[in-house]
C-alpha cells in the first residue's frame, strides 16, 4: 500500500459509514428516529420486512408514512442473495444449466430456456424445431403457473383469500405435466444446451390438450370473482399508476409495461424458440394501474393458452438435440439474449473467454428492474396500496437477489 | 331457600324485571357459558366452512373431521408463553383485551332470547346496545397504543376511524327499526329490545319487511355497518394480515391473544343477535300469522329436535363414511359417540314437543297432566331459543362467506362508503319511513 496512513486510516473510516450507511436506513430519506415514546407527531418509519406476509420473500421497504400517506419508500434486497453469477464463473456451462432454475423458481422453465438459447447463441448452435416447439409449450404453461401465482398471491395480498386456492389448484395441473416430462415440479431442468434431454412422454399431448380445456374456463372462474368485483375494482383502480414514458425511464418490462400501453413483447419484437410461427395477440393497458395489469395478465393466460394449442397441434418429428460437443468451450467473445419471461425481459449476457467456463455470466432479472418502479408507483398512496403494488409488480425474490 | 329459587319459575317476565338476583346470576352465568360455547363452535364451523368454500378440507386431525380442534387450540394458547413487549405500557396493555372483552359480553344482557329468557329488559336496551358494543372498540384502540409499536398504532387509527364512519349510519338505522315500532294504535314506540321484537309481534311483520323496500334497505344498513363494526371482512382493516401484519394484535400472543378472539367472536354474535332482534322477529317463528293453526304450532315445534335429527344423520354418515382402517377407530367411535349424543338430544327434544301437544287433551292422569304442562312450559322457551338461535347462525355463516369472498376495504375508501353512502341512505329511509308510517296509519 503507496497510500500515506492518514489516508489509509480516511478510507478505513469511509468504509465503516459505508458499511454503517449500507445496513441503516438510507440517508437521503431524512430520517429521523423519533424521541418521544409515546403518540408523537413525527413522520412514521415503518420497517416493512424482511418478514412480512406480503412482501413475496424477504424484500424489505423501509416506508415512510404521514399517518398512513406513503411519503417515501427505499426497498432493502440481499437477504436472499446466493450469488447465482459468481458461482457461474466457477462451473461449467452444463453445470451451470440447473441453477438458473432457483433464481425465478416459478418460472423455472423460462430462466432454462433463456440461459440455454444464450449459450446456444454464443455456440453457434440452433436447436432442432421439434426441441423448440417444446421449449415453447413448456415455457407458456409455465407462464400460465406464474400468473396464476401471481394472481393468487396478489388477490391474497388485497385481502381476497379464495382466489388463491382456486390457482393453486390449477396451477398444480400444469405441475402434474413437468412432473411427468422431466421429474421435478418446480426448479424443473427441463431443457439442455442444444435442445432438450427427454422426448416427450407417451400421453403428453393428450395431457397438455386437456389442461387447455380444463383451464379455459377456470380463468373465467377467477375473473368472475375478481374482474366486475366492486371492492377489487376500488383497491385496484388507479392505484400505482405508471406511465409509459416513466416505465421506459426505468426500464420496465413485462405486463408492467404493457398495461402502461406500450406494446412490447419479445415474442414478437425479437421472436426467438419458434414464437414467430405462432399466431397470438399481445394484450396492451391503457392507463398504467394495478387493473390494467390484471386485465393483461389474465389476457396473456388466454394468449399463452392460444399459443400451446397451435403449438401442440402442429409439432414437428425429428430430433430434439443438435450437434453439441461433449465439452461446451464456446469461442471467446460476449453474447446478450434476452427472452420474455412472465415477468419481463429476462436476461443473459455471457463473456466467454474460450474456456469451459463463462468468464463473466450476468442475469437481467425483470423482477430487479420492475421493483424499481415500486417508489414511483406508491407515493402518495396508503399503506394498503403499497401491498397491492408489491403485488401488481410480480416479483420474485429468488431473481431479485438471485 | 326453595321458595326463592322457585319463586321465579312459571314468571312471564325476565328475571331483571321480577327483581329476582338469583336467577338474573343464574340467566347470566348460562348466557356466558352458552356464547364461550358458541364461539368455540364458530371456530370450528369458520374453519370448516371456509376451508369448503376454498376447496380444502380444514382441520381434519384433531378429533373426527377436527371436531376437536378448537379445544386444542384453547389448550396451546393457554400454554403459550405470555408475552408484554417491554416498551409497552403493562397495564394498558394488560387491560385493553378485557375491555373488549366486557364489552363483546356486555351486551348480551339486553339480548332477548325469548319474552322472558333475558338477563333483563330496559327500557332503553337498544341505547345500551349501542352505547356498549361501540365500546368494543375503544379495547382495540388501547391495545394498539399500548402496544408502543408501529403496525399496531396503524391499526388501532384505523379502527376508530371506521368506528367513527360506521356508528352513525348504524345508529340511524336501528332508529328506523325503533320508529317502526311506533306504528300502533296507541301510537308510541318503545326503546326495549322485548318491547321491538313484540311490536313486530303485534304488527303482524318483521321490521325487515315492513313498508318494503324501507325496512329492508334499513336492515342491509344495518347489517354492513354491523360488519364493519366487529372488524369482520371485507373491513377487517384494523388487522388486515397482508397489511399490518396482525394490525392492533400484533404484540399479543397466547392467552391474552386469544382474549381478543373471543371477544371478536362474542362480539360478531352480539351485533347478529341485535339484527335478528331489531329486524327478523328475535324469537318469533316463520310465518306466526300466515300459519297460526295448533297443528301449524305443533309442526314447527318439531323443528328443534328435526334438527338436531338432521345432525346425528350428518354424523352417522361422517361414521360410516369413515375408512374401515384402525387407525381411524378412535375417530370412528368419538363420532359415533357425538352422534349418539345429538341423537339422544333430539329425541329428548322431539319428546318434549310431542308431550306438549297432548299437555291440553282431557281425561289424563293427574300426575301426567302436571308432567306435561312442564313439558309445554319447555316446549315453549326452546322453541324461542331456537329459532333465535337459528337466525344468528345465518348471521355466522354471512359473516364467513363475506370473508370468503371479498377482498379487503381500503380504510378511506371505507370511510367514503360510510359517510357517502350509508349515512345519506339511513338518512332518507328514516325520514321514509316516517312519512309512510305517518300516511298508513
Amino acid at each position: 500500500m503507496s497510500a500515506p496512513v492518514k489516508d489509509g486510516s480516511k478510507d478505513n473510516a469511509n468504509d465503516v459509514s459505508a458499511h454503517a450507511q449500507h445496513h441503516a436506513i438510507p440517508s437521503h430519506l431524512h430520517l429521523e428516529t423519533p424521541e418521544k415514546p409515546y403518540l408523537d407527531s413525527n413522520e412514521l418509519i415503518i420497517n416493512m420486512g424482511p418478514q412480512h406476509p406480503a412482501t413475496h420473500g424477504v424484500l424489505r421497504v423501509i416506508l415512510k408514512l404521514d399517518g398512513e400517506k406513503v411519503r417515501g419508500t427505499e426497498c432493502v434486497i440481499g437477504y436472499l442473495h446466493r450469488g447465482v453469477e459468481k458461482i457461474a464463473e466457477n462451473r461449467t456451462y452444463t453445470m451451470f444449466n440447473p441453477y438458473v432454475d432457483r433464481m425465478d423458481y416459478v418460472a423455472a422453465v423460462s430462466n432454462g430456456l433463456g440461459y440455454c438459447e444464450a449459450v446456444e447463441k454464443l455456440l453457434n448452435v440452433e436447436a432442432p424445431p421439434r426441441a423448440d416447439y417444446i421449449r415453447v409449450i413448456l415455457t407458456e404453461l409455465n407462464r400460465i403457473a406464474s400468473h396464476q401465482l401471481w394472481l393468487g398471491t396478489h388477490a391474497l395480498d388485497i385481502g381476497a383469500m379464495t382466489p388463491l386456492f382456486y390457482t393453486f389448484r390449477d396451477r398444480e395441473e400444469i405441475l402434474k405435466i413437468f412432473e411427468r416430462y422431466c421429474g421435478a415440479r418446480l426448479t424443473t431442468h427441463a431443457f439442455r444446451i442444444g435442445g432438450c434431454q427427454y422426448e416427450t412422454y407417451a400421453g403428453f399431448e393428450k395431457d397438455v390438450k386437456n389442461f387447455l380445456t380444463f383451464v379455459a374456463p377456470k380463468i373465467d372462474e377467477y375473473e368472475e370473482l375478481l374482474t366486475t368485483n366492486r371492492i377489487w375494482l376500488e383497491r385496484t383502480k388507479n392505484v400505482g399508476v405508471i406511465s409509459a414514458e416513466d416505465c421506459v425511464a426505468l426500464g420496465v418490462t413485462g405486463p408492467v409495461l404493457r398495461a402502461s400501453g406500450v406494446k412490447w413483447d419479445l415474442r414478437k419484437a425479437q421472436p426467438y424458440a419458434a414464437y414467430s410461427k405462432f399466431d397470438f395477440e399481445i394484450p396492451t393497458g391503457e392507463n398504467g394501474d394495478t387493473f390494467d395489469r390484471y386485465l393483461v395478465r389474465m389476457e396473456e393466460m388466454r394468449q399463452s393458452l392460444r399459443i400451446v394449442e397451435q403449438a401442440v397441434n402442429s409439432i414437428p418429428e425429428g430430433p430434439i438435440m443438435a450437434k453439441v460437443p461433449k465439452v461446451i468451450k464456446p469461442p471467446v467473445g460476449e453474447i446478450y439474449h434476452s427472452i420474455e419471461a412472465p415477468k419481463g425481459e429476462l436476461g443473459y449476457f455471457i463473456v466467454s473467454d474460450g474456456s469451459t467456463q463463462p468468464y463473466r455470466l450476468r442475469v437481467r432479472p425483470p423482477s430487479l428492474v420492475n421493483l424499481q418502479a415500486l417508489d414511483v408507483m406508491v407515493r402518495g398512496l396508503l399503506v394498503a396500496d403499497v401491498i397491492a403494488v408489491i403485488g401488481t409488480i410480480d416479483i420474485v425474490l429468488g431473481e431479485v437477489d438471485r | 331457600m326453595p321458595n326463592f329459587i322457585m319463586s321465579y319459575l312459571g314468571s312471564t317476565v325476565t328475571p331483571g324485571e321480577a327483581g329476582n338476583q338469583f336467577w338474573a346470576l343464574i340467566y347470566v352465568l348460562i348466557i356466558f357459558a352458552g356464547v364461550s360455547l358458541a364461539v368455540v363452535a364458530m371456530n370450528w364451523f369458520e374453519r370448516k366452512a371456509l376451508a369448503h368454500f376454498q376447496i380444502r378440507l380444514g382441520p381434519m386431525r384433531v378429533g373426527p373431521h377436527g371436531l376437536l380442534q378448537p379445544i386444542a387450540d384453547a389448550l396451546k394458547l393457554a400454554l403459550k408463553e405470555d408475552i408484554i413487549p417491554a416498551e409497552a405500557d403493562q397495564f394498558v396493555f394488560w387491560f385493553a383485551p378485557v375491555i373488549g372483552l366486557l364489552a363483546a359480553f356486555t351486551v348480551y344482557i339486553v339480548i332477548p332470547f325469548g319474552p322472558s329468557q333475558a338477563v333483563s329488559d330496559m327500557n332503553i336496551g337498544v341505547l345500551f346496545m349501542l352505547g356498549v358494543s361501540s365500546l368494543g372498540v375503544l379495547g382495540i384502540v388501547v391495545a394498539g397504543w399500548a402496544s408502543n409499536s408501529h403496525y399496531p398504532l396503524i391499526g388501532a387509527l384505523r379502527s376508530s376511524a371506521q368506528m367513527v364512519s360506521y356508528e352513525v349510519a348504524m345508529g340511524l338505522a336501528v332508529v328506523s327499526a325503533v320508529l317502526m315500532t311506533s306504528f300502533n294504535d296507541k301510537g308510541t314506540g318503545t326503546l326495549s329490545m322485548i318491547g321491538i321484537v313484540q311490536a313486530q309481534q303485534q304488527q303482524g311483520i318483521w321490521f325487515v319487511f315492513k313498508f318494503f323496500p324501507l325496512g329492508l334497505v334499513a336492515f342491509v344498513n344495518f347489517v354492513i355497518a354491523m360488519i364493519a363494526e366487529t372488524n369482520r371482512a371485507p373491513f377487517d382493516m384494523a388487522e388486515a394480515e397482508s397489511e399490518l401484519t396482525a394490525g392492533y394484535h400484533t404484540e399479543y400472543s397466547g392467552l391474552r391473544w386469544s382474549l381478543f378472539m373471543l371477544a371478536e367472536y362474542a362480539a360478531m354474535i352480539a351485533v347478529s343477535s341485535i339484527a335478528v332482534t331489531l329486524w327478523l322477529g328475535g324469537w318469533l317463528r316463520p310465518f306466526p300469522n300466515l300459519l297460526h293453526a295448533p297443528a301449524w304450532d305443533f309442526i314447527f315445534s318439531l323443528f328443534p329436535g328435526l334438527t338436531f335429527g338432521a345432525l346425528a344423520a350428518i354424523a352417522v354418515i361422517g361414521v360410516m363414511r369413515m375408512p374401515a382402517h384402525p387407525y381411524f377407530k378412535v375417530q370412528r367411535i368419538g363420532l359415533a359417540v357425538f352422534a349418539a349424543l345429538l341423537g339422544f338430544i333430539a329425541l329428548f327434544l322431539l319428546v318434549i314437543a310431542v308431550g306438549a301437544r297432548f299437555a291440553d287433551a282431557t281425561n289424563l292422569p293427574e300426575k301426567l297432566e302436571a308432567l306435561l304442562r312442564i313439558f309445554a312450559r319447555f316446549s315453549e322457551g326452546i322453541d324461542y331459543v331456537y329459532w333465535f338461535v337459528l337466525k344468528v347462525a345465518l348471521f355466522m355463516y354471512l359473516f364467513i362467506w363475506c370473508r370468503a369472498t371479498w377482498p379487503r376495504y381500503r380504510f378511506d375508501q371505507l370511510m367514503r362508503v360510510g359517510w357517502k353512502v350509508l349515512l345519506p341512505i339511513t338518512l332518507v329511509v328514516l325520514i321514509l319511513t316516517a312519512i309512510v308510517g305517518v300516511i298508513v296509519s
